[in-house]
């Protein structure tokens, strides 16, 4: 049984609470990228296939935005109101980061929004696709701040520590410290490869269920050429990632591996499963490969690396978590090079569009970008523990002093609140992706009709799907 | 010469404070409109009116926690853990009032009425819990060293629900006056009407606040009316009256944007008569913005942003305002 204390409340409110936002982001910004280019296509080709996947999937973007935004709104609160010690002695440092994605990204986004979705009648064609691009730039923006500040979280630097607290001393290292690289160009890729594979699952489902045209075509088409081409970067990413980890935090290479502890002159096996026992101080029921490990983190036949025997019980990262969670990443992303590679093959025998088992196993694995996201997450925060900056100060120092029943009662609001709002939200748009790109529209600016007389926010333009599930008395 | 960073600070985050509230006061506001507004039609067009820019305006508010952290990192912690049940209890309803002003366009008829009542309530708690945080903060915290003293349930008193109220009228009088601007017909008419209703109520409130505030506090009611102070401060409260009373006078036939514009200035005078109080503390009632400055170099990393980009946000914000500028009708959607 946990033990419900304030300190583990706080990390499952926060940890709820950003598993929730994460989502957003990470879809708006591979969709953002991905309506900059149909909108480049669409001006260089002058082809209306491209203006009409551009207003089916805006629709898709402006709620998954919205929801971004409000979600976000309670992180950029939420380090004072439950990790107020972390944000006096590391605010300094976070803080400007923070305060830079805020000026830099969100307000480009924000303000370039509303003339993306709204502004087709009221600017030209350059100016609407300047928005696009300034759009899909804020998102690129904002999480190379975040991330900087999340890794220099990881892997701190540049920083001393002066009375009390950390202070800033060279500001290029705090950003491109050592993990910012490799952690930035993993989510990146995520991002795009999370946004690709769902757009394959609303053209695979759109085939699957008649809706054979154009725009459908096209847009599982330039889908599977993504996965096809970020899948097998991506996993290279990650294992480049992952020497980076150990070289900055052994300790969770160790969680994530299982591993306990080495005989000397001895090979590190790579345990495909098992299960890491914290208390008994090894992994029961193991998988083993010999060699494997040692080959894949040292590139060497015989080579070492710590044990969690290493390090002191309490700075050991949850093992038995952060095994599990890696495997579903490794998993999920094993499925997406094969998704690629079966993509590439199906076209190369020109079945790509028809081939009914591969549009069901696209279909399918339409949420495992989000799944590994999330997942991956999970093991580098979980796998850093018990730090909050690593090495430097621990989470349980960093936790603001409210009470156990302030706590769970806040969480209880946000897990009502969150699975309510938000999975209305997120039903409300697998209605809309299921119905496709149905319209044809031929016209140049196809928005124009259909927004006349209506209201303007960009569900309106969207087909009439009510959102609203069963709610007793309406 | 050195620059006074912290001062420059405190400065760009009042701001920044003011922005959000100007800004996002008025689509608040329209929310809290709502339950007098019965019809679909004119509802419609209520939210038509800042469904562009919204986002933008929310986004002063996530610069404002940014800002606070960046700047003042003591003064974040120590005021967000005070303010805990209040803050959430604000994030809850600005998440719920967001998402249901995208989904309500899209609800069936008989759904529709739900989603105006989830943004009407998120609007009402957002407010709400705004003005009680404001109270709490006037009233001031009890901190030793680093960190907050008191309880969970300090920043509740009848100060601050008194204050909690006076927010929510202050943001109806920005929304009706923006609707008065934005809107003709009967829909303009009708927004003239309640905004020279809520004109009194709001300076009822300023005078119950402005009042209370120097007898709760003796030190206070010392900066206000000790010699030469009160002559240097006594524009304020003047000019409260005469901007109430030309809102009044102002408000009938096509007004324009006037009454907007001498509501933006009457809550200007408000958070000045604030500033006045409360300098220089960041957490009152002891706490000098000095005192929980961030280190010099964060401010100065942080300031080289703020000089660079502010003005290019002001300037493409506006931009989009400009796009969307004019009137909104019902008979020719949005335009």
């Amino acid at each position: 049984m946990m033990h419900l204390d304030p300190l583990t409340l706080a990390r499952i409110q926060f940890g709820f609470t950003v598993s929730f936002h994460i989502i957003f982001p990470a879809v708006t910004i591979g969709m953002a990228s991905y309506l900059a280019v149909l909108e480049a296509l669409w001006l260089v080709r002058k082809d209306a296939v491209y203006v009409d996947l551009y207003h089916f999937w805006s629709k898709v973007f402006a709620v998954n935005f919205a929801m971004g935004v409000v979600s976000g709104l309670v992180m950029a609160y939420q380090f004072g109101t439950n990790w107020s010690y972390f944000s006096t002695y590391a605010g300094g440092i976070t803080g400007p980061l923070l305060a830079y994605e805020a000026l830099t990204a969100f307000f480009l986004e924000a303000g370039f929004l509303g003339v993306m979705l709204f502004g087709w009648k009221k600017v030209g064609p350059g100016l609407h696709f300047f928005a696009t691009l300034m759009v899909a730039a804020g998102t690129l923006i904002s999480m190379t701040w975040i991330l900087a500040s999340n890794s220099w979280m990881q892997t701190p630097q540049g920083y001393a520590i002066e009375g009390g607290r950390m202070v800033p001393v060279n500001w290029w290292q705090i950003i491109f410290n050592p993990s910012f690289p490799y952690r930035l160009l993993h989510m990146g890729l995520a991002a795009y490869l999370a946004t690709a594979l769902y757009v394959a699952a609303a053209g695979a489902w759109n085939l699957l269920h008649g809706r054979d045209n154009p725009r459908v075509r096209t847009m599982f088409s330039m889908a599977m050429w993504m996965v096809l081409a970020t899948a097998p970067i991506q996993i290279l990413a990650g294992d480049q990632h992952g020497l980076n980890t150990l070289q900055y935090q052994p300790a969770k290479i160790a969680a994530i591996e299982g591993h306990w502890s080495n005989t000397p002159g001895e090979s590190v096996p790579l345990i495909l499963f098992g299960w890491p026992d914290m208390q008994a101080e090894k992994t029961l029921a193991s998988v083993e490969i010999p060699h494997l490990g040692s080959l894949i983190l040292t590139h060497s036949w015989d080579g070492q690396i710590r044990g969690l025997d290493d390090f002191p019980p309490d700075e050991r990262p949850n093992s038995t978590i952060v095994f599990w969670t890696f495997r579903v990443m490794v998993g999920l992303g094993m499925l997406m090079l094969l998704l690629g590679a079966g993509g590439a093959w199906l076209r190369w025998r020109g079945d790509l569009y028809r081939q009914r088992p591969f549009l069901w196993f696209a279909t399918a694995m339409g949420p495992s970008g989000i799944v590994a996201i999330l997942a991956g997450w999970m093991t580098t925060e979980i796998g850093r523990q018990p730090w909050v900056v690593y090495n430097v100060m621990l989470t349980a120092q960093g936790v603001s002093e409210h009470s156990a029943l302030a706590m769970s009662a806040s969480l209880l609001v946000f897990i009502v609140l969150y699975v309510g709002v938000f999975g209305i939200g997120i039903t409300y748009l697998l209605k809309l992706m299921a119905r496709g790109p149905d319209r044809q529209s031929g016209a140049t600016a196809p928005a124009e009709e259909r927004l006349e007389g209506r209201p303007s926010r960009p569900l309106s333009a969207a087909p009439d799907i009510d959102p609203t599930p069963i709610i007793p008395g309406g | 010469m050195t620059l006074d960073l912290p001062l420059i600070w405190v400065l760009i985050i009042a701001f920044g404070l003011m922005m959000y509230v100007v800004m996002d006061g008025f689509d608040l506001g329209i929310g809290i409109l709502f339950p007098f507004v019965p019809g679909k039609q004119d509802r419609d067009i209520m939210v038509n009116t800042v469904a562009p820019v919204w986002d933008g305006n929310e986004t002063w508010l996530v610069l404002g926690g940014g800002g606070l952290l960046a700047g003042f990192p003591l003064a974040y912690s120590v005021l967000l853990s005070a303010l805990y049940i209040p803050l959430v209890l604000m994030l809850t309803g600005l998440i719920l009032r967001g998402v249901a002003f995208e989904f309500r366009f899209k609800a069936d008829e008989a759904h529709r009425p739900f989603w105006s009542r989830a943004f009407a309530f998120g609007s009402y708690t957002a407010a709400f819990f705004q003005g009680a945080a404001l109270g709490a903060f006037i009233t001031g915290f009890k901190v030793t060293g680093p960190s907050y003293r008191g309880g969970a349930l300090d920043w509740l008193s009848p100060f601050s629900v008194c204050t909690g109220f006076g927010v929510i009228v202050a943001y109806a009088l920005l929304g009706s006056t923006w609707l008065t601007m934005k809107t003709v017909g009967q829909l303009q008419a009708r927004m003239i009407v309640a905004a020279r209703w809520i004109t009194p109520v709001l300076l009822a409130g300023i005078v119950i606040v402005s009042l209370w505030t120097p007898l709760a506090h003796g030190a206070i009611a010392a900066r206000w009316f000790s010699t030469p102070n009160i002559y240097y401060f006594a524009p304020v409260p003047i000019l409260v009256v005469l901007t109430t009373w030309q809102l009044i006078v102002r408000l009938k036939g096509e007004p324009g944007a006037v009454p907007f514009l001498l509501t933006l200035f009457l809550l200007f005078l408000g958070y000045s008569g604030l500033a006045i109080s409360l300098w220089p503390n960041i957490i009152p009632p002891g706490v000098s913005f000095r005192d929980a400055a961030a280190p010099e170099s964060s401010l100065a990393f942080g300031l080289v942003g703020v000089v660079l980009i502010v003005p290019v946000i002001l300037i493409y914000t506006g931009w989009a305002y400009w796009v969307f500028r004019g009137k909104v009708t019902g008979s020719e959607g949005y335009h």
